[in-house]
């Protein structure tokens, strides 16, 4: 075992933790390391294509309360309205940094970043879309990664990449718990390093691998909810599972709301506009929870496309080719190499894709990770930023463009804080066998000989996922579910692996992967049992409404043992803006 | 239908010297390559050893030798390949650490090499720095890198002189040179003129024919080669 000492531990090397690390490197007085299960640019933020919300008004009047409002009411009121006001300001000084770092958005006529519109985002508080997402073509994400990426070698950042975390260096205290660094596995190796650190900063991304049609990278695992969850601290809010509407049919990869921002139409079998019905104010341009849920009701209704029925077309046709070629390159690429379809002259095949996980390890304004119900009992030493975190910004539904918003200022209010923790701590001491949880959890699962099979029980997950616990849900559904899992659990103890290989195991990385996994997938079912209400994305078939009397609060649960959780509560942070009955 | 999958297989623990391993499978016309290689290993050999995350050609994890090209495993899909028998074999030029995984030190140090970041020490302007769509335009292809090393491990230069900085570096470092808010040009042109950049470019185009992003890379190493012709560096 190799035992490495840092002042700050960043995991995770996507937009909140390049933040993160760029901030607690400028703000801490000693030595700042981030470690990464891939390649820093191979993180999923690059993956992100269609903007970054900020109130610049470059095209449109636009203000923050604008701004702010939009992200409230689309997070059904669950946002915390303290968290919504800070982002709103806050994110727009962000955008303006990330373009003086040199991130090359596309440009206006007269020189000044683009904006477009998306979903959800209005202006004077819902009258008409506006334009407010700051792009760089169909790849801001990417750009927003390469460029912290490049600023983390201009500022000689220390990486370890192709390093798992597998456990969290965590005592408990008499009056709480203390972070002191994690304890990782290096892929390249097999070996077990133990991070010994005075502040650790989680932005390890999100956990769509539950689901079968998903977004999201085969990475994207829920490594440290699941780690967290494990170790005491409650997952907050984690019924609340974001589909976007518009996934490549079967395949599940994201084309941007920015099409529909740009003026694409989605369409159902008779060619007819059927958002006009559900959103008649922003039709094509509404929240992703209300898009998703509409298609799902045409699909239902008999009026999905093909020869199943089962898809809704996205339409560009009537838009100039020019103007997709040059704003919406990627989409058109990926709609060409994958469904063989030509957007300029056919529409596209779409499903709703599972994209995005509003809930999350819980955290104050400046990420410092709670393991109580308010928002004094922090964990000493332990941050979380970013689609790991719910902190809660996105409450029960993230407007499309906020995640990105989210990890650069987020990213950095957590960075910063764990920067000053660590500069007023001392290394404390750890104890000799910290590493024995990973070093066992390894070797039990590197010689794991069962008979049961990890791509199947995975497969298994992934398919009862999506038909018991996505975008509808009923009390049968999520309680068969519940049943599900625990089965799987159950056999997930007697898999069997075949490659005994100390270097580059990804055999026995997917089956830890999946232990994490099921364990995202245990949270968000026993959660979503639990909210007797429809709310944001999380739609309950046998409670249509949102009930505010009993439900206007956060949900945090906390696992007991493997299959068994108790679900507590947390009050939400309301303010200015009165929670009212959310239409488009 | 089924198709042949013969993969060139080494783990460095247990084989003297890397083997081909066939493979016989039922795939689809629309099956990712990328999806074929999951099938094998989830159910027929756990043990083959590949990087991969995004699966739709994004982060660039899954550059490897298919057919005797450089491709993204995500971006081909069996429809594409013309017939049933396909080769996998890790890119060439990398030392393969297992199956076909390379070690990808030296591609990200020559990726360092070249200043791959904004370099503007003037006062940041209060809001954006203003930028021309035309401006803008000039760089665009070369920010759709995603370092996934399909080009410079093509290079014919590269594979005989590792000393090369390789096609991608000099993309990332185009993204700046062609960009009219940096002031780091000269010193990366500088850098390309040494016997480590662009004048080792041969203008094969297996760079340009390799890249999953369609980046005109022998173009953009030439406008490079024609900044530090008409420059003073």
């Amino acid at each position: 075992m190799q035992v490495h000492k840092y002042d700050v531990i960043v995991v995770g090397a996507g937009g909140s933790g390049l933040m993160a690390a760029l901030y607690a490197k400028q703000n801490a007085q000693g030595t700042v390391a981030v470690i990464s299960k891939l390649y820093p640019t191979r993180s999923h933020t690059g993956a992100a294509q269609g903007g970054v919300g900020a109130a610049l008004g470059n095209v449109d009047e636009d203000h923050w309360e604008w701004h702010m409002f939009d992200t409230i009411k689309g997070g059904d009121y669950l946002t915390d309205q303290d968290a919504a006001e800070i982002f709103a300001k806050d994110v727009i000084e962000a955008v303006l940094e990330l373009e003086h770092m040199g991130l090359p958005f596309s440009r206006l006529p007269n020189g000044k970043i683009a904006q477009r519109r998306f979903g959800g985002h209005t202006r004077e508080f819902g009258k008409a879309p506006v334009h407010r997402a700051c792009y760089a073509a169909d790849r801001t994400g990417h750009m927003i990664l390469q460029t912290l990426y490049q600023q983390s070698i201009k500022h000689g950042v220390t990486f370890y990449n192709e390093y798992v975390v597998l456990d969290l260096i965590l005592d408990d205290d008499i009056d709480g718990k203390t972070c002191k660094g994690v304890v990782a596995y290096e892929l390249a190796t097999g070996e077990i390093h133990t991070f010994h650190a005075k502040s650790v900063v989680l932005a390890s991304g999100g956990n769509g691998r539950m689901f079968k049609v998903t977004s999201n990278a085969h990475a994207l695992t829920g490594d440290l909810t699941s780690i967290a969850y494990r170790r005491g601290i409650p997952l907050e809010d984690m019924e609340f599972y974001q589909f976007h509407p518009t996934g490549l049919y079967k395949l599940g990869v994201l084309l941007t709301e920015g099409v529909r921002g740009e003026g694409g139409i989605l369409r159902n079998a008779s060619g007819e506009r059927f958002m006009e019905r559900y959103a008649p104010t922003i039709k094509d341009l509404a929240p992703r929870d209300i898009v998703s849920r509409s298609m799902y009701f045409e699909i239902r209704e008999g009026r999905g496309c093909g020869p199943n029925k089962d898809y809704i077309h996205l339409d560009v046709t009537h838009i100039d080719p020019k103007i997709l070629e040059e704003r919406l390159p990627d989409i058109m690429d990926f709609s060409r190499t994958y469904l063989r379809v030509e957007p300029t002259k056919e529409p596209v095949p779409i499903q709703p894709t599972a994209h995005y996980t509003m809930g999350g390890i819980p955290t104050t304004l400046n990420g410092e990770v709670i393991w109580g119900t308010t928002n004094e009992q922090k964990v000493r030493g332990l941050y979380a930023a970013g689609e790991v975190a719910c902190v809660s910004l996105h409450g029960a539904n993230r407007l499309g463009t906020n995640s990105l918003g989210d990890l650069i200022v987020f990213g950095r209010r957590a960075g910063v804080a764990a920067a000053k923790y660590a500069n007023t701590a001392t290394l404390e001491p750890i104890a000799e066998n910290t590493d024995a949880r990973a070093t066992d959890l390894v070797s039990r699962i590197r010689n794991a000989s069962g008979k049961e099979s990890v791509a199947k029980i995975r497969l298994e997950m992934q398919q009862s996922m999506q038909d018991n616990a996505s975008v509808f849900r009923t009390e049968e559904t999520l309680s068969t579910q519940v049943e599900i899992l625990r089965g799987l659990i159950a056999r997930y103890q007697n898999i069997g692996i075949s490659d005994r290989s100390e270097k580059f195991n990804t055999e026995l990385l997917e089956a830890i992967e999946l232990g994490f996994l099921l364990d995202n997938a245990e949270a968000l079912v026993h959660s979503a049992l639990n909210r007797r209400e429809s709310r944001g994305a999380h739609a309950r078939e046998d409670f249509n409404e949102r009930n505010d009397t009993e439900f206007l609060k956060h949900t945090m649960c906390y696992q007991l043992e493997p299959g068994k959780t108790e679900i507590k509560w947390k009050d939400v942070v309301l303010g200015k803006y009165e929670p009212k009955p959310r239409t488009y | 239908m089924q198709a042949v999958f013969k993969i060139h297989r080494f783990n460095p623990e247990k084989d003297k010297k890397p083997y081909w391993a066939e493979y016989t499978l039922e795939v689809d016309a629309k099956d990712r390559v990328l999806d074929v290689l999951h099938k094998i290993k989830w159910e027929i050999d756990g043990s083959l050893s590949f990087r991969r995350s995004c699966a739709h050609g994004i982060c660039g994890s899954d550059a490897m030798l298919i057919n005797g090209k450089n491709r993204l495993a995500c971006k081909v899909l069996m429809m594409d390949l013309g017939g049933n028998t396909v080769t996998v074999e890790p890119i060439r030029g990398l030392s393969v650490e297992k199956d076909l995984i390379v070690d990808m030190t030296p591609f990200f140090e020559s990726y360092e090499a070249v200043m791959p970041f904004f370099i503007n020490d003037d006062a940041m302007p209060a809001r954006e720095h203003l930028q021309s769509p035309e401006d803008r335009e000039i760089y665009d292809a070369s920010t759709k890198c995603i370092l996934c090393a399909c080009c410079t491990t093509s290079c014919p230069i590269f594979w005989v002189n590792g000393s090369y900085l390789g096609p991608a570096a000099i993309v990332q470092a185009h993204r700046f040179i062609f960009d009219s808010r940096d002031k780091g040009g000269a010193a990366r042109l500088a850098m390309l003129n040494q016997n480590t950049g662009v004048w080792r470019c041969r203008t094969a185009y297996n760079c340009t024919e390799a890249c999953p992003r369609d980046i005109p890379i022998t173009d953009v190493i030439g406008q490079v080669k024609r900044a530090i012709l008409y420059s003073n560096t």
